[in-house]
């Protein structure tokens, strides 16, 4: 298993950010899930090594955290708040009109690979609402037009 | 710590500063319920069932992770608190399926018990609950998610107390479960630590799941009859066609020596018990087959062969064995000297005792209990893989180093799991155990056979150095020290202020079979055949010479000198893969329960009883003597003592002076004592205590106790402690002189975590787990 040159200066420089050697497994799983688009088996039992953790202790903790995942994604990740404040300004209409328009539902891939779809929970962006999260870029005040027009920039 | 002063419920107690305020309660017999906080597992605050009131205190607070503090106010039950437990358990039950009819917990479930005290039957949650179907984890080890509670009991026992780490937990709040490390398997030591700490039935044996309630079983605390450490394990067994039925072998008497531990081999390997094979009546050998007879025809058959070879000066050998108990390996080491007069006896050797007792003579205090190991602050071990060979060993060594910081020190030729713990290892070439004794003991020469690249000569010497000033230090060592190095080792440790030994042996009770004297030159208590003294006086007439060793009775059959040979329990013949027809012309008699290879070529086979079937003592490998109970029943079997006894009898031998019962001419049996009126018979139990009960079957391995404990030094323990349960240290260190024996001899057994000799062959519980393993391994190779 071999990681970017990136990941491993970031990796050495945040294992003495802590006292203990397990407390990088979160950042390191995050970077590592940015570099390689998913945690495969091998991702995990290279970090479980480098931490002398066991692969279940990696693998529960991915397992609690629902932006980690052990699956493949699409290009773009495309995440609708549904919560509170984005379900009263219509959160709820862009999820389904994301689902309509990609054809494909919570946590699913379209066939060509560019979209996954998530229902996800908050994302701390209520004074916008409703918004989406798009990998790391957000999007705010949405309407149904100006959600394609956001989905359309992301055809390429 | 000093002590501090609180109040519980109104009730002033003292308790230790740093005492968590859950164990404080306890230890005045005030109860806090809890699911997820266990004796020295870490703290995990997960249930809220032990939340309590304190005063000052803004909000109800956990008692399993408050330590208590001076005059701290507590009430432990109160309308609030008893609300908030109510509600913890409607949550609780808000996904339980409630199928406690079926279920193997009930009635002695966490959940179940805590649902009657605060009385959440009604719920107001409506959700539908979230059924998954049973799951397999491995051949022993079954899990039913939604019964789970996730307290994380079977987690942290498995990662903190047996360091395997195989459970763990997966997902977020209530789609949260336990989950083992293979996905959908688990690959750990099998040891169902998980099983028995589950509060409740989410954690199910395969041994057991659904074949009975635990009400309807009788339990029974008894002695493992597997490896040499002497688990105390709870046998639960019920009326079967043939007597009694073992049906669940768990650790619900916490009592023993091994507290919650219990390996795979206690807790599901008693099912050699009711193999199909089992043999339950006596074969004698009729034209060249081995027939089916009756007890009067087998013991007359015998009796008149034995004394005939007897009277005829023929040779006869007999081999014993290292799982009967000790009053049975004594009355056969007695049994061949006087009735048989023959000092030609032996039995498979695994570990060097008589060495240690020529050693340890004179220096009382030397040997440690299995309990000390648990709480010394130094371990120095030297051979063996405990985790393999001694599983509660290994507990004891991790869990000393985990709770109470003890400094391991291991010198093995191999790296061995328990490496994990040690302060310190050092690896050494196989074969140098003994050079290590001798180094340490200050041979600085010996020193050239153990220097490797990673271990120089200032290696060594600190190592030394560090052993030399620790104190109270436990040295163990594996059967890797045997003859004379360990007389050296011994030199080495009583240089150490405190230090004690443990000389590890392999089956359960190696220990006893040497300490009773199943050696052709030494009588119980290493007493020298050749020395005179109260062997002599009381037991009279004991040939002079030494006997044959097992190999030259082997040699003797070969030359066709050995006219008869009486095998009690063992297997030479398969151990040694020895060519079966070497004894077509020795009279052969084999006490088995089944048909070994030793067996199948006997004149006689006698049907016997296994430990788990009889009463008696055991001594494990440290010296812990412990009582065995009598839990399963096979028809049509005796214990090996009675058969000792009735082939006695037939051979005319007066049994009175083999087994000294119903000494006097009267006995009251209590009728003048008002027993009878319903109130204890204080003076029955007073005699019992003292073991001067009237004995009055010579079928009593109670009168032969009284004959160790009066003749076998070290053997003068409290039998009123024995009988309540404890174990009692034995000493060897007024033991007879010894011996320095021919070290190749001693042969380990080598058993690992899933094997256990004779038993664990007809074991299917063990067998299971073994096929499942090649099979995973066979699907990793094809790929």
């Amino acid at each position: 298993m071999k990681f970017s040159d990136e990941f491993e200066t970031r990796f050495t420089m945040m294992a003495r950010h802590y006292p203990t050697k397990r407390s990088v497994l979160v950042p390191a799983l995050l970077y590592a899930q940015d570099e390689i688009g998913y945690l495969s088996d091998e991702v995990i039992q290279e970090i479980a090594r480098r931490l002398e953790l066991t692969e279940l202790d990696v693998r529960n903790v991915i397992s609690y955290y629902s932006m980690l995942t052990t699956k493949p994604r699409g290009k773009y990740n495309v995440q609708v708040c549904t919560n509170i404040a984005c379900m009263l300004r219509g959160g709820e209409e862009l999820f389904a009109h994301c689902r309509k328009k990609l054809g494909i539902g919570h946590k699913q891939t379209t066939q060509d690979g560019r979209f996954t779809l998530e229902e996800v929970e908050c994302i701390g962006a209520c004074s916008w609402a409703p918004a989406i999260q798009v990998n790391y870029d957000f999007h705010e005040n949405l309407t149904v037009e100006k959600l394609d027009k956001v989905l359309d920039g992301y055809q390429k | 710590m000093p002590d501090v002063t609180l109040t519980v419920d109104g009730k002033k107690l003292t308790a230790p500063a740093g005492t968590l305020l859950i164990e404080a309660c306890k230890s005045a017999g005030i109860e806090i319920p809890s699911f997820c906080y266990y004796p020295n597992l870490s703290l995990q605050g997960a249930c809220r069932m032990c939340l309590v009131k304190i005063e000052k205190m803004p909000k109800l607070q956990t008692a399993c992770t408050t330590v208590v503090t001076e005059g701290m106010i507590v009430t432990s039950d109160n309308e609030e608190v008893r609300q908030a437990r109510k509600s913890m358990v409607e949550l609780l039950l808000g996904n339980h399926p409630l199928d406690c009819p079926v279920c193997d917990a009930g009635g002695e479930c966490e959940l179940q018990d805590m649902t009657f005290s605060y009385g959440a039957a009604e719920s107001k949650y409506m959700e539908a609950k979230n059924h998954k179907d049973e799951q397999q984890w491995s051949p022993v080890v079954f899990f039913d998610r939604p019964r789970c509670i996730l307290c994380y009991r079977c987690v942290r026992v498995c990662g903190e107390g047996m360091d395997v780490w195989a459970l763990g937990v997966q997902n977020r709040g209530v789609s949260s479960i336990i989950a083992p490390n293979k996905e959908d398997h688990l690959e750990c030591e099998e040891c169902g630590m998980c099983i028995d700490i589950c509060p409740v039935g989410a954690l199910t044996s395969g041994a057991y799941r659904y074949k009975t309630r635990p009400w309807e079983m009788k339990h029974v605390g008894t002695i493992c009859t597997h490896c040499g450490d002497g688990c105390k394990t709870t046998l639960g067994v019920r009326r079967s066609d043939s007597g009694m039925e073992i049906v669940r072998g768990d650790n619900r008497d916490k009592s023993g020596i091994n507290n919650d531990f219990l390996c795979i081999k206690g807790r599901y390997a008693f099912d050699f018990a009711h193999h199909p094979d089992r043999l339950m009546q006596p074969l004698i050998r009729k034209n060249g087959k081995l027939t089916p007879a009756n007890w009067e025809e087998a013991f007359e058959l015998i009796g008149k062969r034995f004394a005939e070879i007897r009277d005829h000066d023929g040779m006869i050998g007999v081999v014993g064995s290292s799982r009967i108990t000790n009053e049975e390996a004594y009355l056969l080491s007695k049994f061949a000297r006087v009735v048989l007069k023959t000092n030609n006896v032996d039995h498979h050797r695994t570990a060097d005792f008589p060495a240690l007792a020529a050693a340890l003579s004179g220096k009382p205090d030397s040997t440690a209990t299995m309990r000390e190991v648990y709480d010394a602050p130094a371990i120095l071990l030297i051979g063996n893989n405990p985790t393999d060979q001694h599983p509660l060993l290994a507990w004891q060594i991790r869990n000393n180093v985990r709770l109470h910081r003890s400094r391991l020190y291991l010198i093995n030729s191999q790296t061995i799991k328990l490496g994990r713990q040690a302060a310190g290892f050092t690896q050494i070439p196989a074969g140098t155990e003994g050079k290590v004794a001798a180094y340490l003991a200050g041979d600085d020469a010996a020193v050239e056979a153990i220097i490797t690249e990673k271990n120089s000569r200032e290696t060594w010497n600190a190592l030394r150095e560090k052993l030399r000033g620790e104190q109270k230090l436990v040295i163990i060592f594996g059967s890797e020290i045997r003859g004379n190095d360990v007389a050296v080792l011994v030199k080495f440790g009583s240089g150490v202020h405190g230090a004690k030994f443990v000389c590890l042996a392999d089956y359960a009770n190696s220990r006893g079979a040497a300490d009773m004297g199943l050696y052709p030159d030494l009588l119980p208590g290493y007493h020298r055949v050749a020395d005179t003294g109260k062997f002599h006086d009381e037991w009279t007439s004991i040939p002079a010479t030494t006997g044959l060793t097992l190999p030259e009775m082997v040699d003797a059959a070969k030359a066709s000198k050995l006219k008869a040979l009486y095998v009690v329990g063992a297997n030479p013949i398969g151990r040694l893969g020895l060519d079966p027809f070497l004894f077509s012309k020795t009279f052969v008699v084999v006490q088995e329960m089944f048909l070994t290879e030793t067996a199948f070529m006997a004149d006689v086979v006698l049907p016997a009883a296994n430990a788990y079937e009889k009463s008696g003592t055991f001594t494990n490998t440290c010296g812990d003597l412990q009582i065995l109970k009598k839990a399963g029943e096979v028809t049509g079997t005796k214990s090996d003592f009675e058969m000792i006894v009735r082939i006695a009898d037939a051979m005319g031998f007066d049994v009175h002076k083999l087994v000294p019962f119903g000494a006097g001419e009267r006995t009251d049996m209590g009728q003048s004592r008002g027993a009878q009126s319903g109130e204890a018979d204080r003076h029955a139990v007073w005699l019992e205590a003292r073991g001067l009960e009237p004995k009055m079957s010579p079928l009593e391995p109670t009168a032969i106790l009284d004959e160790i404990q009066r003749l076998v030094p070290g053997y003068d323990f409290s039998r009123i402690n024995l009988l309540a349960g404890n174990d009692q240290h034995t000493t060897l260190a007024n033991s007879g002189p010894g011996a320095i024996q021919k070290p190749e001899l001693i042969v380990p057994a080598n058993d690992n975590l899933f094997s256990s000799g004779t038993l664990g062959r007809y074991s299917k519980a063990l067998h299971s787990v073994m096929e499942s393993r090649t099979q995973q391994t066979s699907e990793v190779a094809a790929d």
